[in-house]
């Protein structure tokens, strides 16, 4: 995009052991919701530990995934880092400044070079707002721009995204669910961010239309240099999309690592018995599969099991799972990282 | 094994305010006993329109069954009178539906849910079902079953409801379960879980199912036959592994190449994707609906539309509406991406 006048920012940025750059550094986060009992005078009860102490890094131009099943953290996570929740407790370095400290001021700012993506199309536009004004609020909010500029810039997101820059003033009613994702990658463009943070940002659209998003959100990493922290619970397109996977289980990283890696040799016995449930389609290949069907449910994030927190449904749980306390994650390969007392 | 049901030129119409939506337009099928039958479609494919017109479970108005038959063990299931039809569903055939926080009454408790059909359908007393009740839970893997009969459906997480929709699904042995994406709404360990459940259940009472989903994983896992559909028509069917290996319409193929597998390295490779979005149902379908997505359409394709038929060079029982020939087509295309 020629004339983009959100200022490119040139910021150095910390780099790890092996010298990657990183964009984004995650320590110790955690985010608990209080419950709380009483009417007028509500005290509080318990928390939901909803993330409970989560570590990672984001390397500039990478996708890293974020996997698990409802309820694991796994979105909490992703917004805890952007701030729309603030954490209770953790650190989260973006392009070397510390967000969980900064003011709203420092933040709103800070907000121009990260952005997000929502899962659902229909509930994340404003339905009174044309698709234009959609795309062209964070322009004004930033105060960027002359309206005339704004008004062919805000075409030319459009455009890029796959859309009818005719279309500019109709409302998000008028669109499919694939045509109103795509306005909301408009919008999320519209500052020039570094860092996207994509909340299942297809699993609400059919399969046919899914490989259409996913494809242009691979374009524009490319073209744009942008980082993606991609949200999703279908194993088989992080896959695909993603560079690193970390897999959570109720509110804690158990595995992480290169992709490829992780996929071809798991190594927690959740991301094992998680990625054999998988279906694939391919009748000869399910035929042939070996399932670890996990037994009950995911426990309560307000009330988890003591030790590790997989242990009441792991199928090679012993006696050190539950008396000592949650394993750390350890690397066992370059860059593979396991919470398990069973991997060494 | 015989025949068990034959759905003949199924036509639904929805009238709405909005215009006319042509949701199923021409259905025709045979289902033998103890088949499993995967129907693959997008939303608006009509998938879950034509099962629920099968089971006079579609609105009217707006909804109409325009026309067709759909013969169950010799009986025409449209031609029944309500109190009739009241007597076949839940007994001879069942329905579990995607969502089991809706489809279950959350005033009643799990276990007059249980028993009310089992009185209606089998005549049992209030004992005699409470105790079938406490089998049935049983059987679907939900523990210390006689207490929870006494919860109610709030009291059961997703999967749990999952298993109990099945029980009561299979409370009165039907012959046929039509089952509307059952496992969508689950977290994959459930939903592996789920399907076991079905698998073995299956395989032990011998009864037919049809399983409606847009999961191509699911179905390759489950079912023998799979009927794909589009725009209200099948365009393919056949035996699972024919179509899943050697798809002859260009929906199909399209849908399984845009698919990423978990079990193959993917970063760096584009997806193929289907170009352009799925029809708008409420314009009434000229010539083959696919074909302005489909890069091998022919003229005719615009026209006329074209009828299921058996595919010359495969395996008996593999039908695709098409006048292209997608294998010649890809091999020629190929061809000339070598040369």
């Amino acid at each position: 995009m020629g004339n983009v006048t959100a200022t490119p920012q040139t910021i150095a940025l910390p780099t790890d052991s092996a010298g990657r750059e990183m964009l984004v550094s995650v320590r110790g986060l955690k985010k608990h919701f209080p419950i709380t009992s009483g009417i007028v005078f509500q005290r509080q009860v318990g928390a939901v530990k909803a993330v409970d102490g989560v570590d990672f890094d984001v390397y500039k131009g990478e996708t890293l995934g974020l996997v698990g099943e409802s309820g694991c953290g796994k979105s909490t996570t992703g917004r805890a880092v952007l701030q729309l929740y603030r954490p209770t407790a953790g650190s989260v370095v973006f392009e070397g400044n510390e967000l969980t400290t900064m003011n709203n001021a420092g933040l709103r700012a800070a907000r121009r070079r990260m952005q997000i993506i929502f899962q659902d199309p229909f509930a994340s536009l404003n339905p009174r707002m044309t698709v234009g004004n959609i795309v062209n609020e964070p322009l004004v909010v930033h105060n960027i721009m002359n309206k005339k500029q704004r008004k062919e810039y805000v075409a030319q997101l459009l455009e890029r995204v796959g859309l009818n820059p005719y279309y500019i003033n109709r409302y998000p009613h008028e669109f499919s669910g694939g045509q109103r994702q795509r306005v909301g990658i408009a919008r999320a463009l519209a500052l020039n961010p570094s860092f996207i943070v994509a909340d299942e940002p297809i699993s609400a659209l059919d399969v046919s239309i899914q490989a259409q998003v996913v494809n242009l959100l691979e374009d524009l990493q490319e073209e744009l240099g942008l980082t993606y922290l991609f949200i999703a619970h279908d194993l088989s397109m992080v896959r695909h999309i993603c560079d690193r996977v970390a897999v959570m289980y109720l509110g804690k990283i158990v595995e992480i690592g290169p992709t490829d890696r992780v996929y071809d040799n798991p190594l927690h016995p959740y991301t094992q018995s998680l990625l054999s449930a998988v279906p694939v389609p391919d009748p000869e290949v399910e035929e042939n599969r070996r399932r670890i069907i996990l037994s009950g449910d995911v426990p309560s994030p307000a009330n988890p099991p003591s030790g590790c927190n997989f242990r009441t449904r792991c199928p090679v749980a012993f006696d050190l799972c539950s008396d000592e306390p949650s394993p750390p994650l350890i690397e066992i390969e370059p860059g593979h990282f396991a919470a398990c007392h069973r991997v060494t | 094994m015989g025949v068990l049901l034959e759905v003949k030129n199924l036509v639904t119409r929805f009238y709405t305010q909005e215009g006319t939506v042509y949701a199923v337009n021409g259905v025709s099928y045979e289902l033998q006993e103890g088949e499993t039958l995967g129907v693959v479609g997008e939303s608006g494919s009509g998938k879950s329109v034509h099962a629920l017109s099968m089971m006079g479970l579609i609105p009217q108005p707006p909804g109409k069954i325009e026309s067709g038959e759909v013969i169950f063990q010799g009986r025409d299931l449209l031609k029944l009178s309500r109190e009739q039809m009241r007597l076949v569903r839940g007994a001879e055939v069942a329905m579990i539906f995607q969502d089991p926080m809706t489809s279950l009454n959350p005033v009643l408790t799990i276990g007059t849910q249980l028993t009310e059909g089992l009185k209606l359908h089998m005549g049992m007393t209030q004992t005699q079902a409470n105790r079938r009740a406490i089998e049935l839970l049983e059987m679907v893997g939900i523990s210390d079953a006689s207490r929870r009969l006494r919860d109610y459906p709030h009291q059961f997480s997703g999967g749990m409801r999952q298993r109990v929709m099945i029980a009561i699904g299979l409370s009165c042995n039907p012959k046929l379960l039509i089952a509307d994406e059952p496992t969508t709404a689950l977290d994959v360990t459930i939903q592996a879980q789920i399907l076991e459940l079905v698998r073995q259940l299956r395989d032990e009472l011998g009864m037919a199912m049809i399983w409606i989903t847009h999961d191509l994983g699911v179905v390759a896992g489950v079912a023998d036959t799979i009927q794909v559909m589009y725009a209200g028509r099948v365009v393919e069917r056949g035996p699972i592994n024919a179509v899943m290996k050697d798809p002859r319409n260009a929906y199909t193929l399209g849908l399984l190449n845009s698919l990423p597998r978990m079990d193959e390295k993917g970063r760096g490779e584009r997806l193929h994707q289907i170009v352009g979005s799925p029809p708008d149902m409420r314009v009434k379908p000229v010539g083959d609906p696919f074909w302005p997505r489909n890069p091998y359409h022919t003229e005719k394709c615009k026209q006329e539309t074209p009828e299921l038929e058996q595919v010359a060079d495969s395996v008996p029982g593999h039908m695709s509406a098409a006048w292209y020939d997608l294998k010649k087509d890809r091999e020629s295309q190929q061809l000339q991406g070598e040369g």
